[in-house]
């Protein structure tokens, strides 16, 4: 399977490295400014503003054609021309969408997202119908508007070039903005109101960030397609978040994920379809569209970090929850002990201790952790406690035994049994200062409601 | 019925930290504060208390712009908010703003400073230690490099103060800062009012417990969508007053600000 891959690989050739080089300065464009829309909460934003940059492209690209019909444009210089005249175009309703979609909201008296639902679809309809009005003139592929058409562009030298260079400016620009209002952005994405007191105002900020948007976007769309571009503006950052809690941390992954996409994507657009299909019988499926499979290897480094991130990750936190059910189970089972060689020196009720249900593996993890550590160790088929084990069990049953009292103390209504369980679960996230406090506050008391002797500070007697 | 809120010549002392003209907000052509006349008075923890929808923390925006007035006007030592930001600390409420974005404790005080530093330019070492030197002060150094979400709602609370003491404002307006906070927390801020006056700092502070009015504050703004009293907590925090902003006589008020989006056609 990977010698067929690489062998469908070694085909590669200047053309697909023009591919991977284009897709990867669009994506790293969107990502920029998808970091604050993820963080402002307005991933849909994105979206809306993907179907209302249309009535601007349609009225852009009839103005340029207009100017040339009246002369003031040769078609050697309509080429640049059209770029920037589409970019104005975008950014025009860009800022329109929002200013739009704030007035509707205010009037209308409805939440954001249907102002901005209600905005979107009517912007997005009016370009429909100047398409349609005007469909003569405007020659669009609808394959190419949903899916983007990378693959064709890299086709004429000359024009892989200027779009190449074209995408690098417009990620160039955003990240000369990000880096200038890199303060501006970050507070009035935090903390509007604050950001505004200061003389930051966050709705100018909010403006800039859809202008930059929509600009990103259009740049976008002959290489990504509209639909895909939303993936390439969240999907980074959305992965880049769940690996940092750094604003700059995050910036950069998502850069880096983005790049990470457009090669990952292009590779598995050239070697999947034919590695799945090939096999099925379907000989006549060889590659796949590039930003199709961008986007699906964009998703899939978003499960990964998922799986992986060091805080947010699901096998983190499975380890973390199991580290803390090893602790747990090693500090029950020096407790133990601990009541264990007390009831021999001096017989009393024995404390009842069950096991809360720790898998036999835990507990084995946790004994054998406490052996290492020299707490424990095996006479004769029996654990017993070393001088250091019997200290650290006496922390463990002393903070037990501190907070039974305080819960005595504190809430006369429990019964006892009650208490004893709920302080078996709390000993072991009572440190040492807590006990101090508890210790304090109960005017260091000797022994815990049961009578039985609470252990000193340092582990030994009472306190 | 006195009404020492309002001065007999609607002169207004070009001293006061802050002074507020007849100021009315609207929301939709409803009004939600009518009239507002008040001078602070400098150098006092004043608390601004009333029920919930009285206008506290719309009072508060309103003065420093961040929702539009119907009409009125409100001067800072005398001069218009804009020309005298620097002197003017502001605490938004904790539930504002998002706790989950990336940033950390000292990151969030250094915002403070944002308008010292500037458009355009970095935050340097200077200012990171004079954020940390208001992390310091409020007792939450050691948990400067936390991401925030890490942080209890006392501590977050800090940080709040934090950024508004980094400001070193001469007047702080405080939205809610003893909402959801544990006891040692309550401790430090009323602490850190106390120093805030001792250095001749004025402080007005929306607050919700009426108990511990007369032990924090020195004067009292009762607020019911019009200003009710104010003065000295001796002289105004009475029962009557009391009465009279949280009892039920508003509801004319209400209704007149309903005739009024039904007569504006809205």
């Amino acid at each position: 399977m990977i010698g067929e891959a690489a062998r469908l690989l070694s085909d590669w050739s200047t053309v697909d490295t023009w591919i991977v080089l284009i897709a990867a300065l669009a994506a790293m464009a969107c990502a920029l400014p998808g970091v604050y829309l993820l963080l402002r909460r307005q991933s849909m934003l994105g979206d809306a503003l993907s179907h209302t940059v249309l009535p601007g492209i349609v009225l852009a690209f009839l103005a340029s054609q207009s100017l040339r019909s009246v002369g003031w444009l040769d078609s050697r210089t309509l080429h640049a021309a059209q770029h920037a005249i589409l970019f104005g175009g975008a950014l025009i309703s860009g800022l329109l969408t929002a200013l739009l979609t704030q007035w509707v909201q205010r009037r209308g008296r409805v939440e954001a997202s249907a102002a901005l639902g209600v905005v979107y679809t009517s912007l997005f309809a009016l370009g429909l119908l100047l398409l349609r009005l005007w469909a003569d003139n405007v020659h669009i592929d609808p394959d190419c508007v949903l899916f983007g058409a990378v693959e064709n562009i890299v086709i004429s030298a000359e024009q892989r070039a200027s779009v190449a260079w074209f995408t690098a400016t417009v990620l160039g620009l955003n990240l000369l903005l990000m880096l200038l209002f890199y303060k501006e952005l970050r507070i009035s994405t935090f903390d509007p109101a604050l950001a505004t007191s200061l003389g930051i105002p966050a709705q100018w900020m909010q403006l800039g960030l859809v202008a930059v948007t929509a600009a990103t976007l259009v740049t976008a769309f002959e290489i990504v397609g509209s639909i895909l571009v939303v993936a390439m503006l969240i999907v980074p950052a959305a992965t880049a978040r769940l690996c940092t809690d750094r604003l700059g941390t995050m910036i950069a992954m998502s850069l880096a994920v983005a790049a990470a996409s457009a090669v990952l994507g292009h590779a598995a657009a050239l070697t999947l379809p034919a590695l799945i299909f090939q096999p099925l019988g379907f000989d006549e499926v060889r590659d796949a569209n590039t930003a199709g499979m961008m986007a699906v290897a964009a998703g899939g480094l978003l499960v990964l970090a998922a799986l992986l991130s060091p805080r947010y990750g699901w096998i983190s936190r499975a380890l973390h929850q199991m580290r803390l059910s090893i602790r747990i189970a090693a500090e029950d089972l020096l407790g133990r002990l601990y009541r264990q060689a007390e009831e021999q020196s001096r017989p009393q009720e024995a404390e009842v201790i069950d096991h809360l249900g720790q898998p036999l593996l835990i507990r084995w993890l946790a004994a054998q952790g406490l052996k290492r550590k020299g707490y424990v160790r095996r006479v004769q088929g029996h654990w017993l406690l070393t001088d250091r084990g019997h200290q650290a069990a006496a922390r463990v049953v002393r903070a037990h035994r501190l907070w039974e009292s305080y819960l005595a103390a504190h809430q006369q209504e429990l019964p006892d049994d009650q208490l004893h369980f709920s302080a078996h679960r709390a000993e072991h996230f009572i440190d040492r200062n807590l006990q101090a406090e508890l210790a304090k506050e109960l005017q260091r008391p000797a022994q815990d409601p049961h009578g039985r002797d609470i252990p000193g500070e340092n582990g030994n007697g009472g306190s | 019925m006195s009404e020492p809120t309002r001065p007999a010549t609607g002169e207004h002392s070009a001293i006061s930290p802050l002074s507020i003209h007849d100021l009315t907000v609207a929301y939709h052509r409803r009004p939600v504060l009518w009239d507002i006349d008040y001078d602070a008075p400098a150098g006092k923890l004043v608390a601004i208390v009333g029920p919930n929808g009285s206008g506290k923390t719309t009072l508060i925006k309103a003065c420093l712009e961040l929702v539009p007035r119907a009409s009125g006007e409100v001067r800072f030592f005398g001069q218009p908010y804009r020309q005298v930001r620097h002197r003017v600390g502001y605490v938004p409420q904790r539930e504002s703003v998002d706790w989950e974005f990336p940033i950390n404790a000292l990151q969030v005080v250094e915002m403070g400073l944002y308008r010292q530093i500037g458009w355009f330019r970095r935050i340097r070492k200077q200012h990171r230690e004079q954020a940390m030197e208001a992390l310091k002060r409020v007792g939450m150094a050691e948990f400067a490099t936390r991401q925030i979400s890490q942080l209890s709602g006392g501590q977050q609370q800090r940080v709040f103060l934090a950024r508004a003491l980094v400001q070193d404002a001469d007047i702080y307006l405080m939205d809610e800062p003893f909402v959801g906070v544990d006891a040692a927390t309550e401790r430090a801020i009323v602490q850190l009012l106390r120093e805030l006056r001792a250095r001749g700092k004025t402080a007005l502070v929306v607050h919700h417990d009426l108990q511990t009015v007369p032990e924090y504050f020195d004067h009292v703004l009762l607020l019911n969508m019009r200003l009710v009293a104010q003065g000295p907590v001796s002289e105004v925090f009475t029962e009557e007053n009391l009465r009279r902003t949280y009892g039920g006589k508003l509801a004319l008020l209400d209704r007149v600000g309903q005739k009024m989006v039904q007569g504006g056609g809205a």
